[in-house]
């Protein structure tokens, strides 16, 4: 592909930058990324794609905007509150930069639809906000061997890490399985600080694009804490674990299920704050 | 003897990984538990001795994203 003036220009902050320059930014707009969740985490994680010139954005989300969305999902805005999720996250996206093809699923991934979603992307960003749906991202990137960007936010707290298939610690190596439900509140409950969304969707917006560049060093075996109390980044080293159900040596998982209710609570825990 | 708990040190009394738990009141089934780089087992949250030095690490489940 040849590169049109529009695009030279639209994307020559990319260009100048050694690691990135026309092959990097070839690669970009060729690049096709999976999006969880059109919410918190997902939007700042579509626009900052969308305008880096990703060529290929899916956004999945069976949810229409509710007005207590906007406090954090910045990709939806106020005349949106009804319309389905991945309908306003597409928009934003190409009113960002037309350029960007937005395939739209209105659905919620399940065991059945998973791996044949996936099949057409070569990351996956996590943006959901239940266990059970986490749980299932990262079993599914796993069997379609597709690198995962995995992010969770709740309170003033944050997680991003990056997983490699068969190459680096999965979220079952630390998490064998979902908590138990009863033991934890749901986010409504909970409460987040909107910003957080903004710092670790970009952070997996980052991920994201390093991946299709092939630069750098992955956030693969650790887990990027963030505490925005402190403004503090803490960085926690895991390594494959030989127990994991899912890529240990002797694994209980061998194909896709769903393990819990999505529709379950989810995202707090008792006890955090007793340290 | 101290021990780095999630990054700080603290002083203890010994005892086991779920001792701490209890002292700290942790449900064991809200944490996954790490020993100097190492996974526990949750069945091995009773067997396993804190000595001086080790570095544990509390990691909770942080769910939202939405």
């Amino acid at each position: 592909m040849e590169f049109t003036e529009t695009q030279i220009n639209r994307y020559s902050r990319h260009i100048l930058l050694p690691e990135v320059g026309g092959k990097g930014q070839k690669k970009i707009i060729q690049g096709k990324v999976l999006i969880v969740g059109a919410g918190g985490l997902g939007s700042p994680a579509a626009l900052y794609l969308a305008a880096a010139g990703i060529g290929t954005i899916g956004l999945i989300d069976s949810d229409v905007v509710d007005l207590s969305n906007l406090q954090r999902q910045v990709i939806h805005q106020t005349p949106d509150v009804g319309r389905p999720k991945v309908v306003s996250g597409k928009e934003k996206i190409q009113a960002l930069n037309p350029d960007v093809n937005v395939v739209m699923y209105e659905e919620r991934l399940t065991a059945g639809n998973a791996l044949k979603i996936m099949s057409g992307y070569d990351v996956v960003i996590d943006g959901v906000d239940n266990f059970p749906t986490k749980f299932l991202i990262n079993d599914a990137c796993y069997f379609a061997g597709k690198p995962l960007v995995h992010g969770g936010i709740l309170r003033f707290d944050g997680r991003v890490t990056t997983i490699i298939p068969k190459k680096s610690a999965c979220y079952r190596c630390v998490f064998k399985k979902p908590p138990p439900e009863g033991l934890v509140a749901s986010c409504q409950e909970a409460g987040v600080i909107g910003v957080l969304a903004g710092i670790i969707g970009t952070i997996q917006a980052t991920e994201a694009l390093k991946l299709i560049l092939g630069i750098g060093r992955p956030l693969t075996d650790r887990l990027l804490d963030f505490d925005a109390r402190r403004t503090q980044f803490r960085e926690i080293r895991i390594k494959r674990n030989p127990d994991c159900p899912l890529c240990g040596e002797r694994p209980t998982i061998t194909e896709l299920i769903e393990d819990g209710d999505v529709g379950g609570p989810t995202c707090a825990l008792p006890g955090q704050r007793n340290l | 003897m101290q021990v780095m708990i999630n990054g700080k040190a603290e002083e203890i009394a010994g005892g086991t990984v779920l001792d701490l738990l209890k002292a700290k009141s942790i449900e064991p089934q809200m944490v996954a538990v790490e020993v100097n780089d190492t996974m526990l087992e949750r069945t091995h949250l009773e067997t396993t001795q804190l000595k001086d030095g080790d570095h544990v690490e509390f990691l909770f489940y942080m769910g939202g994203g939405r």
